[in-house]
């Protein structure tokens, strides 16, 4: 194989020289091929998105701390249509919700992470020139940006956005008689839903070839970083998964558009008597939760690829039980796939298949738990250096185990009962993956800014960034624990209800949907310390140097100028395995994998 | 719109003043020849410090919450297997705890304890496979209990009923909740959702709601807000009527749609058994409040008109699903009533609810149900006060001779016959 490579090596050695001056803007800003400038591409447009829905985010919880009450902030970007007097509309509120998780799940955290990540870091940590396929790379950014431009349109048309929850379940997504949002609405999420799938689609491939055929010599499997590992996981599971929704959502717009009955049955609505018979509702959640829930490992492997990688470095220590670590990638991956049910244990699914889910949902905590350990172990007895990545790290190890441990409540069967679809589950998986994955992407982006800009990122800011956030997302998230115990459901638009049957309750739910809406203005300030920071290191920030953070893998082996083609000469070769720092009789705390093994060292 | 000049105001200048701040930074870190990535140990300290504090904020928030929130928002599980997993969710709660506050307190710990220090080297370490072993089997064997238990718990739940428990159906549509009672012989009427008009909002079968609902789909409503078949196709065969071509398409469709449904009418009136009507005709409906009797076992079962719905008790700690064109089902066991629980709760006014718990349209938030726990004598007063689904159906003023007699409304109906 790796004959084969030196070939392709050597033509785009060639290739190279021709090209190098005749790149104009457009090739190289725009329909660029260029790993390294794919994945900022990614990066910037998952950070606009994020933006977006972190806005809308903002608008319903201030409707959820101050129900009915006028507000500037509403008014100001709903206008009168969707906030008339200020107030929120009923049907807006779950447009926005429905928006926001779609946005953030898919467009922020899958294009944000692996869009990104991996476009960058592969072809630069295994020693390839650039991925198999520059040309397939280039067309997964756009159908991703084409897809983000059709999801942004939705929430300017006249019946509004979808409205269904990020989920879509049928009828409610199937019938716009039921709701405004099913309508055109619909039409557009499921039009950007399946370019997105075949941009993801096409990605994931690129992913897995180029790792499995492109790696530099002694890049065997076994020394490939973790954050390689990662995305190597991550992008199986995508091609494995997202297809499935692809068919969920075909057979949706059949249902919609062509009168078929998939999901459709004995149905009456809006007074009218549908003829539709035989469907099953519960067909499209099982689809949907088939990529559903590895979406969840699609979005969570990567951040934790990264932070494995960025506290070994930051610890100055080899990461504890690095085969471990790759075995529990690879079980988390597998067991992602036959743990769907878990979403659905009141849905009226066969009670006996929820008690299969329950068995294989518990496992997940097993290599889970691995992880966290290994990651402790790491810190144990490190010469910690606390870059904003680092830090970063850390708090991603707190989220995941924070969120992870309501995990087990929420995967046992008879528990999830009570708490399903109550806030106790938003709080969880808001912590698990939202936290964990952005915290990820965040330790991801200061740490490789200077890959990706040749920049550095302003530190200290970045130490102001990740305070605020850590204080400000728990502050929102943990008291949401409280809320879904005291029974509230979520997606309610308020919960006047209560008033009802229950003013005791309905006082200390208030009461906490004001305390988490503060701390969510007060987050959501915290991203702008990072949006200045990140806009103004690119253009401004001090240049960096080749290896800032003293690590070992091949990245910061390449020049700090990016050249097509990654190294100007010929490609490095691997001698160890990547996570030799501060080993016994080595005079740096850290080797590059490129240094060739000293006489009588053993390799790890 | 002064608001909103003050706000771009206010950003133009934070923006403008956090980015001198920046330059400044840079600048005299330029004059003391300090690289960004180079962390100064007084920054790491901090860091570091900041992180045991962080902590220790974090767990005085959590037991605060803990302590102040923790269960007061439902109550006491009012149901038998409501009391189950509660005493199954605290154990559960006190691993997790457990766990949650050992990883955490490691996690900070070590960051805060580990910082780098002058002089002081990492300590290489890369793997110890005992270590390894013990965190794969201690979280597996915890699982185990907690698997063991929780499927002893969810068998129990989801089990069938025994034959003494008193059926009812709730049926959900946007966005409210109808109950139905099955009556002395306790067993439900059948149904079958081409039958719904609005003296039928639950589409029970009888020989009388078949014969309406065929006469509905041949007539339509007597105010011509819907359009029988007959009057239909007269309107589209009469050669006077000029239609735009969309509205002629929509007609057509219609009158197609309903041929074919009433084509499956004829087809299951031809199959009726009459003998079956008795069942439904014993049926009790029930708007706004479901009346349960403590103590005693409920067999319920579910149907969605619509949408999906969840019918959600919190305080029974029960939910469900309802799905268009499936019936789903639980059982239920009602252990406290609700003038016992008021006491409990220090609240004359609490009330027990059943809430939509699925994103069903826009007023999602507002479905809900009041449920009241009664006592033997509370509940036969009450049950005393309802009428059969006979009696309201079959009352002279509802029987319709043609179609002219369909009272539009639902609710009008029921209040008149009332």
């Amino acid at each position: 194989m790796s004959a084969i490579t030196h070939d392709t090596h050597g033509h785009h050695d060639a290739h190279d020289h021709h090209d190098h001056h005749e790149e104009t803007f457009i090739s190289k800003y725009i329909f660029s091929q260029d790993h390294k400038m794919i994945g900022k591409q990614f990066l910037i447009t998952a950070v606009f998105m994020g933006l977006v829905a972190m806005l809308l985010s903002l608008l319903f919880r201030i409707q959820l701390a101050w129900p009915g009450e006028s507000s500037d902030f509403l008014s100001l970007f709903l206008g009168e249509t969707w906030a008339p007097g200020g107030i929120l509309k009923e049907n807006m509120y779950l447009g926005l919700v429905t928006i926001h998780g779609t946005i953030m799940v898919f467009f922020l955290l899958t294009g944000g992470l692996s869009g990104t990540f991996s476009n960058l870091l592969i072809p630069l940590q295994i020693g390839a020139r650039d991925m198999a396929s520059g040309f397939l790379n280039m067309v997964s950014y756009w159908l991703f940006a084409g897809s983000s431009v059709i999801m942004l349109v939705s929430l300017f048309i006249e019946t509004g956005p979808a409205m269904a929850g990020w989920t879509i379940y049928p009828p409610l997504s199937a019938l716009p008689q039921a709701i405004e949002g099913s309508g055109l609405g619909m039409t557009l999420w499921l039009l950007s839903m399946t370019l997105f799938i075949a941009g993801s689609l096409i990605g994931s491939l690129n992913y897995i070839v180029t790792v499995l055929n492109l790696r530099t010599t002694g890049m065997s499997m076994t020394r490939m970083p973790l954050t390689i590992w990662a995305f190597f996981v991550t992008a199986i599971l995508g091609v494995l998964s997202f297809p499935v929704l692809l068919s969920a959502a075909v057979l949706l717009m059949m249902d919609r558009l062509a009168g078929t009955s998939f999901y459709l049955s004995d149905i009456i609505v809006g007074g009218e008597m549908l003829e539709n018979h035989g469907g099953s509702p519960l067909l499209y959640q099982h689809l949907f939760w088939f990529l559903g829930h590895p979406e969840v490992y699609i979005v969570l492997l990567p951040a934790l690829g990264l932070s494995s990688e960025i506290i070994s470095t930051n610890s100055r220590k080899p990461i504890f039980g690095y085969r471990a670590m790759i075995g529990s990638i690879l079980a988390i991956g597998f067991l992602s796939f036959i743990v769907w049910g878990h979403h659905m244990f009141v849905t009226g699914m066969n009670p006996f298949l929820g008690s299969v889910f329950v068995f294989t949902t518990l496992l997940i905590a097993i290599p889970s738990a691995v992880k966290v350990f290994n990651y402790l172990t790491t810190l144990w007895k490190g010469s910690i250096v606390f870059t904003p990545g680092m830090l970063f790290a850390v708090g991603l190890v707190s989220t995941f185990i924070t969120g992870g441990v309501t995990g087990i409540i929420l995967a046992d069967s008879a528990l999830d009962i009570a708490v399903h679809d109550t806030y106790f589950v938003v709080a969880h998986f808001h912590i698990v993956m939202g936290m964990s994955a952005v915290f990820g992407m965040f330790a991801g982006v200061y740490h490789w800014f200077p890959k990706m800009y040749g920049r550095m990122m302003n530190t200290r800011l970045g130490y102001a960034h990740f305070w605020v956030t850590l204080v400000g997302a728990y502050g929102v998230f943990f008291p949401m624990h409280f809320v879904g115990l005291a029974g509230a459901p979520r997606r309610y638009y308020d919960y006047s209800v209560y008033n009802e049957f229950d003013t005791n309750t309905y006082e200390m739910m208030l009461d906490l949907n004001v305390i988490i809406t503060v701390f969510a203005i007060i987050a959501a300030l915290g991203q702008m310390i990072f949006l200045f920071n990140f806009f103004y290191s690119i253009f401004r920030g001090p240049v960096a140097v080749q290896n800032p953070w003293k690590s070992n893998t091949l990245e910061w082996t390449t020049p700090v100028e990016h050249v097509h083609g990654n190294w100007p000469g010929a490609l490095p070769v691997v001698h160890r395995w990547p996570y030799d720092y501060s080993k016994p009789g080595a005079e740096e705390d850290y080797i590059l994998q490129t240094v060739p093994l000293a006489e009588g060292e053993e390799e790890h | 719109m002064s608001f909103k000049l003050i706000t771009i105001v206010v950003i133009v200048l934070g923006v403008l003043a956090v980015s001198q701040l920046v330059r400044l930074y840079e600048l005299s870190s330029k004059l003391r020849g300090r690289r960004e990535e180079d962390i100064t140990n007084r920054d790491n300290k901090l860091n570091a410090n900041l992180m045991l504090t962080f902590m220790i904020l974090f767990y005085a928030g959590f037991i605060y919450l803990m302590t102040e929130y923790g269960w007061t928002g439902r109550g006491e599980a009012a149901s038998i297997h409501g009391a189950n997993t509660d005493w199954l969710l605290n154990l559960n709660f006190i691993i997790i705890i457990a766990v949650f506050f050992l990883t955490n307190t490691l996690l900070f710990g070590f960051a805060w304890k580990y910082v780098r220090k002058p002089g002081v080297k990492a300590y290489f370490y890369p793997h110890d496979n005992k270590l390894e072993l013990i965190w794969t089997v201690v979280p597996a064997i915890v699982l185990a209990v907690i698997i063991i238990l929780g499927l002893k718990t969810w068998n129990g739940i989801t089990g069938e009923s025994t034959k003494e428990a008193i059926r009812i159906e709730l049926f959900s549509k946007q966005f409210d909740w109808t109950a139905r009672y099955s009556g002395e012989d306790n067993v439900l009427g059948k149904y079958d959702y081409k039958l719904t008009t609005a003296e039928n909002e639950l589409a029970l079968l009888t020989e009388a709601t078949l014969d309406s609902a065929i006469r509905y789909m041949e007539f339509g409503k007597s105010d011509s807000t819907v359009l029988g078949i007959k009057l239909l196709e007269n309107k589209l065969n009469n050669p006077k009527n000029m239609f735009i071509p969309e509205d002629r398409e929509k007609m057509e469709t219609d009158l197609d749609r309903k041929t074919r449904l009433l084509r499956l009418l004829y087809q299951m009136k031809s199959r009726h058994n009459a003998k079956l009507d008795a069942s439904a005709y014993d049926d009790i409906l029930q708007k706004d409040t479901l009346h349960l009797l403590i103590g005693k076992e409920y067999e319920i079962s579910f149907r969605a008109k619509d949408v999906i719905h969840s019918a959600y008790f919190p305080h029974f700690r029960a939910q469900i699903n309802t799905v268009p064109g499936q019936v789903t089902r639980m059982k239920l066991t009602p252990t406290i009533s609700t003038k016992e629980m008021r006491e409990k709760k220090d609240n004359p006014k609490f009330n027990y609810v059943l809430m939509c718990n699925k994103i069903c349209g826009s007023a999602h938030y507002k479905m809900k149900m009041i449920v009241v726990v009664d006592t033997p004598e509370q509940y036969a007063t009450w049950m005393k006060s309802k009428t059969t689904f006979k009696d309201d159906y079959l009352k002279p003023a509802a029987i319709v001779s043609d179609s002219t007699a369909v009272v539009p409304a639902a609710d009008s109906t029921k209040l008149a016959v009332k």
